[in-house]
């Protein structure tokens, strides 16, 4: 035994689930402890953990099972660091221990919930208990609370910086704020109800997540998706992503108190918007890709004004970017701001603009492809810099590739149908869709009746939350601002 | 920067031109409220805005309020970052029960008189997330509402509407 493949063996599935004896599950520990393995998600049911897992070299995806129905499982995470917080997602939300785990902490559950271990055997709830930060010790130190309420506009979450005068020695996030119980509402729910909680998971990647979910079920119940709906679904991809990061490199650079460019983003951001609700009929595009397929066709008309404003986003996208490149002062707060180490990214397996910055080329659409983004012709901008400069430069850059995979994708648009019908079947199936912010995976298990059996969801965040703690190190504390909408992790992907 | 400040100043402002007031309920709306904010709170309406679960699409359509097409800045209404600077909480998402305490406290710091907005489906009843073990429902099963501005997400000329409606009534100040 000494490769994914050698466990798994031959297979036509992308994902497949197998279950395995301990002494598999050991020698994983091992693949992920000297980094053969990324860890890709790692969820919980009653009696059995899962671990997915990608394998360098190879390029190998499979899933594998454990039985837990002693209600334990041997820990992952002592020397692989990205587990340990999935670990104790896994023990607040199913009441399955790790057995040996460096961190028994709960993280989403803050004792508030009605039921303890909802996805378990949803036991009776225990009382709140005070969060046992890590303690730093030294001289000089002092803490700065931050949230759950923030001062801007944005999701709550809490940092605890411990600083020296004006520099931050270290920062512990606590998440789990906006915690809506998603998985459990999952649970035997309609196909239908089930695709547009997916969809709510996080609202700025909702077609990220739409698609994730929707090629899960299609996965599992030997859906053929017609071509239409794949272009279609990949078109509102790459314009959420032009979205997001139009809007998003705007907020970084307000947040170095250059608020030029947020002026310009924002306008720009918002004629998107604007296009894409003509186009599709709603403004993030919610609900529009749906299992099968897609919920609506789009019109000659509307195909047309999008070709209008992708030639648009590329004449101002053009010269925002040129302010962005001849403005020393701004460059002056963004270049060897929040660096993150190209090992850690490689360590945390961190996906997206925030991987690419720091030298992880990661991109679901050409590592994991699925149609069109076989057929397309673009690139994974990557840089090694690691700060905020490069994070803006990648996204820059990615923005320059959508408009490109649009292009393709219009011109190349098939006819035919929109929608396949989903008929009931029993099955499971996983996918991984390329957000804006990195890979979404989802892995789903459906009922005969087509409701879903059980549901996970993991957010590219739960990688790059803990490398933002990293970046901000060494930095003074006005800058975690700028830090961290340079990451702009989810917190309500993240916190499910 | 130069081109770029140059082009600006030569080209007609992208804030939406105040239709007729018969044509447009919102410019009407609009028109009226700055009177009646005047007479209220003097010259603006402080907004802190509190994410209180949701799936994060409300902010993002809340910060498209401040663009150049909405300008919400010139009907007087303006982002605090602290709920003591306060007038109005915007409030999103269905209430948390992790989020709980946190929504009673910025309530609670909030200086009297004080009104609160729910932001969203979600905010009304707990949405497509009501039941859940995690979440105890919409934002007034916490805090006291004034005003529901529906949608998921409400686009920006929602909110637009619904916040300039909250200067317009009559609202009893909550003390």
């Amino acid at each position: 035994m000494t490769t994914l493949f050698d466990i798994i063996g031959e297979t036509s599935v992308r994902w497949p689930r197998v279950t395995v004896a301990r002494k598999v599950w050991e020698f994983a520990r091992q693949q992920l402890a000297t980094r053969q393995w990324d860890v890709v998600a790692h969820w919980g049911e009653p009696g059995l953990v899962h671990l997915a897992v990608r394998e360098h070299g190879s390029g190998t995806t499979g899933i594998l099972s454990l039985d837990a129905s002693g209600g334990r499982f041997p820990s992952l995470g002592r020397e692989c660091l990205p587990i340990r917080r999935l670990e104790r997602a896994i023990a607040d939300l199913v009441g399955l221990t790790p057995e040996d785990a460096a961190d028994t902490r709960p993280w989403l559950d803050h004792g508030h919930w009605t039921r303890r271990h909802p996805l378990g055997d949803a036991s009776k709830p225990a009382a709140p208990e005070p969060y046992r930060f890590l303690p730093v010790e030294g001289e000089s130190l002092h803490q700065i609370p931050v949230g759950p309420v923030h001062a801007g506009i944005i999701e709550p979450g809490h940092f605890r910086f411990t600083c020296s005068g004006e520099t931050v020695v270290r920062l512990e996030a606590r998440l789990g704020y906006v915690h809506k119980g998603i998985e459990a509402l999952m649970l035997g729910a309609p196909l239908q109800r089930a695709a547009r909680l997916a969809g709510r998971v996080s609202g700025d990647s909702t077609v990220a997540y739409a698609t994730a979910f929707a090629q899960a079920v299609e996965a599992a119940s030997g859906t053929e998706v017609p071509a239409r709906a794949q272009y279609l679904r990949a078109i509102m991809l790459e314009l959420e992503r032009i979205a997001n990061h139009v809007g998003d490199i705007g907020g970084i650079c307000n947040d170095a108190a250059f608020s030029l460019m947020l002026s310009y983003c924002a306008v720009l951001r918002e004629r998107i918007l604007r296009a894409v609700d003509a186009a599709f009929g709603h403004r993030l595009m919610m609900d529009r890709v749906v299992p099968g397929g897609v919920a609506d066709d789009i019109a000659p008309k509307a195909l047309n004004e999008i070709e209008k404003l992708i030639a648009l986003v590329a004449r101002q996208f053009r010269d925002i970017v040129a302010l962005y490149d001849d403005t020393a002062s701004l460059q002056d707060r963004t270049v060897r701001t929040g660096m993150v180490r190209h090992d850690l990214v490689m360590q945390f397996g961190a996906g997206g603009f925030v991987g690419r910055a720091s030298g992880r080329s990661f991109d679901a659409r050409k590592v994991l492809p699925s149609a069109p983004y076989d057929s397309l012709s673009f690139e994974t901008p990557l840089l090694q810099r690691g700060d905020v400069d490069a994070r803006v430069r990648i996204r820059i850059a990615e923005v320059e590739q959508s408009l490109s995979l649009l292009k393709q994708m219009i011109a190349q648009l098939p006819d035919g149908p929109i929608a396949t019908a989903m008929a009931p079947h029993a099955g499971e199936g996983t996918a991984m869709v390329e957000g804006f912010r990195g890979d979404v995976f989802v892995w789903v298990r459906l009922n005969a009746d087509g409701s879903v059996a059980r549901c996970h969801l993991r957010d590219p965040s739960w990688f790059q939350w803990p490398l933002l703690e990293a970046a901000i190190y060494g930095n003074i504390v006005a800058d975690f601002p700028l830090c961290n909408k340079s990451f702009n992790c989810s917190y309500a992907g993240h916190d499910l | 920067m130069r081109k770029l400040l140059l082009k600006s100043l030569l080209r007609a402002p992208l804030t939406e031109p105040a239709p007729a007031a018969d044509k447009d309920a919102l410019a009407e709306l609009a028109g009226k409220v700055q009177a009646t904010a005047r007479q209220r709170l003097g010259r603006s309406l402080s907004i802190r805005q509190i994410d209180a679960g949701s799936c994060n699409g409300c902010e993002l359509e809340i910060h498209a309020l401040s663009n150049a097409f909405y300008d919400l800045e010139q009907y007087g209404f303006h982002f605090v970052a602290s709920p003591r600077h306060a007038d109005v909480l915007l409030v999103t998402g269905p209430v948390t029960a992790n989020m709980r305490e946190a929504l009673e406290r910025t309530y609670a710091a909030t200086p009297a008189p004080k009104w609160v907005v729910a932001v969203g489906g979600c905010a009304r009843d707990g949405g497509l997330f009501a039941g859940s073990y995690g979440v105890v429902g919409g934002v007034s099963a916490v805090v006291p509402v004034d005003l529901h501005i529906p949608g998921c997400p409400p686009s920006p000329r929602d909110l637009l509407a619904g916040l300039l409606t909250l200067m317009q009534s009559r609202l009893p100040k909550r003390a």
